[in-house]
């Protein structure tokens, strides 16, 4: 029955919805009391025990919350943008093995898909910063829009450097190619490259240009609130989750890993993975929008370009 | 001034009613601008504007042509409300002008009457007031850094370092007057209270634990690469500008002009610890900050100082509870945390009320530097050399 692709892919669909929705409110709340900590104050403690509850009381809150759409909106854009981002954010996941056999679609070309779909993410960002008619979502949405345009590039330059020594596109033959050593040692520049733009493509400090607090009050999100505002926010959340299991996928060695079963391995990097995000969050200022395409155009696309000649004379010479 | 600016705008906009018009943004502000641009109003409610400022932004894209401080939201008529009450009875309305500063205040009102009355201050209440000012220096300059991070979208992280300790220097001044924000203590010949018994070993201990979070704030700060690109460079302003704009305190120190009234009037006793004048090197909103860690420093060696000497005695010199100076005009100017706070004080000798209270003060006037400082740079910079002006709204609208 499972080898059936529509049964497979909808009790996958459905499975993975529900685990990233678990694991989003999880991750919420440990960025909440981890920065919290950071920060010398206790974060969330109310609801429940340590505040565990405190996001299924934020839920509730930006459900019940009025559901304003501006005067002069385009309502059925505005009204779009949130879902189509929700929708977006999971769709990589089908591509994503969290064990070699635990995988929706075991795609040859995954790397690929993945990042095409998650290049769509830009089209509901540009929406929700247009169709408000704010100027603060307006510059947001402009914002945001330059930023994954530009940072997709270094990304997929330093993938191909993985790609190169892996010899697939498949995201499990990637793993097993990490068996005996895993990629960010040889593949150094394109994993210090691929780190930077993950972090760019999640829109969270030091690159939330696209939020600004301090500059465009909440970015590309200033107008929508109640459960709109919350779709974004986890779209944002969503999209996180994947740069850190990218970054474990193509160069941590994804699932390998001693005694523990191997998709207890891959979350407990990601986990790792989703901490430093969220140190660095709390750590470093914002840069402003022209250092952040500087660093892009300038800095990282030449280290890729590079990594991927240092790649490929490496591969030559030892056959 | 600044609002007859934008109207002047209105006008213009108003007297051109064919050219391009903005389909976003309200419909207060019509068309009259250049094709490409759009106005932007930042404030008066805004995440990064220190209170209650609002900034009428001329933008291309994200960068700035030219922007228009707009104040007045935070007005309470203090100049006028002080004109209608005792002179005893403005000292806790002084309380309410620069709210992170309140012992500054004031100092600047009470040694103005005292100037008017000519009353001699107890030496014990000279180190008394010192000790005060310098801590809410350190007060104050701390509260400035964490807001600063908090522009420069720090996640709150370096402000709620720089409260932690500033709560340590609340809990001093409300051991010494009862209050964490609105003191109320200085009063015409000393202070309201002598120090509380335990005071000396508390504050020593406070400026123990200050001393490494200052070397550890400029650990968290002036070495990140990133605080560096956005601060370097940024908002320069060089000393002619400074000293013709009438830009004072940090702002103008940090365009490297050494002067502090501390030392050219040598009011209290400045003159007798052993301190030095902080300045800045390049005038850009890195300077500035680089102010405000620096006199941190050097407040620090002043309250040493003082307690190590602080002489026994009374506290408060003998002056009646209901005063009426003689006629005479007083201009007086001490340097707050923000600059040179002055008040020019009127008796007209009949009443026990001021004739006329107007205060000069250092954060409007360094305000009005930001349409010099903001040309031509991008929105996140227009924050950042905001905040590194370092206004405080309840002086700058009174």
């Amino acid at each position: 029955m499972m080898e059936n692709p529509l049964v497979k892919g909808i009790v996958g669909a459905a499975v993975l919805a529900a685990l990233i929705s678990a694991a989003l409110l999880f991750l919420i709340w440990l960025e909440r009391k981890f920065i919290g900590r950071l920060q010398h104050r206790y974060g969330p403690n109310r609801a429940g025990k340590f505040g565990i509850l405190q996001m299924v009381v934020d839920g509730i809150k930006l459900l019940t919350k009025e559901d304003i759409i501006p005067e002069k909106a385009d309502r059925a854009v505005f009204t779009a943008a949130p879902i189509l981002a929700f929708a977006i954010a999971f769709l990589p996941f089908a591509a994503i093995p969290f064990s070699e056999s635990l995988v929706v679609s075991n795609i040859n070309i995954g790397i690929l898909y993945i990042l095409a779909v998650s290049s769509l993410a830009v089209v509901p960002t540009i929406m929700a910063g247009w169709s408000p008619n704010n100027k603060y979502n307006l510059l947001g949405g402009m914002r945001a829009a330059a930023m994954m345009i530009s940072y997709e590039v270094p990304a997929a330059l330093a993938i191909i450097g993985v790609v190169m020594l892996a010899g697939s596109l498949n995201m499990v033959e990637i793993v097993k190619a990490q068996e005996k050593i895993w990629f960010f040692i040889p593949q150094i520049i394109g994993f210090s490259v691929f780190v930077v733009a993950a972090f760019v493509e999640t829109a969270r400090l030091p690159f939330d240009l696209s939020e600004a607090e301090s500059e465009l009050v909440q970015g590309w999100t200033t107008e929508y609130s109640g459960m709109k505002f919350a779709m974004l926010l986890f779209a944002e959340y969503i999209h996180s989750i994947l740069a850190s299991l990218l970054i474990v996928i193509l160069f941590l060695g994804g699932w390998h890993g001693p005694v523990l079963p191997p998709a207890v391995w891959l979350l407990l990097k990601t986990f790792a993975v989703m901490l430093l995000l969220m140190w660095v969050r709390a750590t470093v200022p914002r840069v402003r929008i022209n250092q952040l395409l500087n660093i892009g155009w300038k800095i990282l696309i030449p280290a890729a370009l590079l990594n991927i000649a240092l790649t490929g004379y490496a591969r030559l010479l030892l056959g | 001034m600044i609002q007859e600016d934008s109207d002047r705008k209105l006008a213009l906009a108003r007297a051109r009613p064919n050219c391009f018009a903005p389909t976003f943004g309200s419909a207060i502000f019509p068309c009259g601008i250049a094709e490409g641009r759009m106005i932007l109003n930042i404030g008066p409610q805004h995440p990064s504007t220190h209170g209650v400022l609002r900034l009428q932004v001329e933008l291309e894209g994200e960068r700035v042509i030219s922007v228009t401080p707009i104040i007045g939201y935070l007005h309470r008529g203090f100049e006028k409300i002080a004109e209608n009450r005792n002179y005893i009875q403005v000292i806790p309305l002084t309380d309410r002008l620069d709210y992170l500063s309140s012992m500054a205040n004031n100092m600047v009102y009470v040694k103005a009457v005292e100037e008017l009355l000519g009353v001699q201050i107890p030496e014990r209440a000279e180190y008394i007031r010192v000790i005060m000012l310098e801590l809410q220096r350190i007060a104050s300059h701390l509260a400035a850094v964490g807001f600063y991070g908090n522009d420069l979208g720090l996640a709150f992280t370096a402000m709620m370092y720089t409260f932690r300790e500033r709560e340590l220097i609340l809990d001093l001044f409300e051991s010494v007057c009862g209050a964490r924000l609105t003191y109320n203590y200085l009063r015409f010949g000393g202070v309201r209270e002598d120090l509380p018994g335990n005071f000396k070993e508390k504050a020593r201990e406070v400026l123990a634990r200050l001393k490494p979070k200052i070397d550890e704030y400029e650990r968290f700060l002036s070495e990140d690469e990133i605080f560096l690109m956005r601060t370097k460079d940024i908002g320069v302003l060089n000393p002619e500008d400074a000293i013709n704009m009438g830009a004072t305190g940090p702002v103008l120190r940090g365009s490297g002009v050494k002067t502090d009234t501390r030392i050219t009037d040598s009011y209290t006793i400045y003159d007798k610890f052993d301190w030095e004048i902080v300045t800045g090197k390049d005038g850009d909103c890195f300077s500035r900050y680089a102010v405000w860690i620096n006199e941190m420093r050097q407040s620090i060696k002043i309250v040493e100082q003082a307690l190590d000497t602080l002489p026994e005695g009374p506290y408060l010199a003998k002056v009646p509870k209901l005063l009426k100076p003689p006629a005479g005009e007083v201009y007086s100017r001490i340097e707050s945390p923000r600059g040179e706070l002055c008040m020019h004080l009127i008796s007209d000798g009949a009443a026990t009320n001021p004739y006329r209270l107007k205060i000069r003060s250092p954060a409007f006037c360094n305000l009005s530097l930001l349409p010099h400082l903001a040309k031509n740079v991008l929105i996140a910079d227009l924050i950042a050399i905001t905040g590194s002006l370092d206004p405080v709204f309840g002086e700058i609208d009174r």
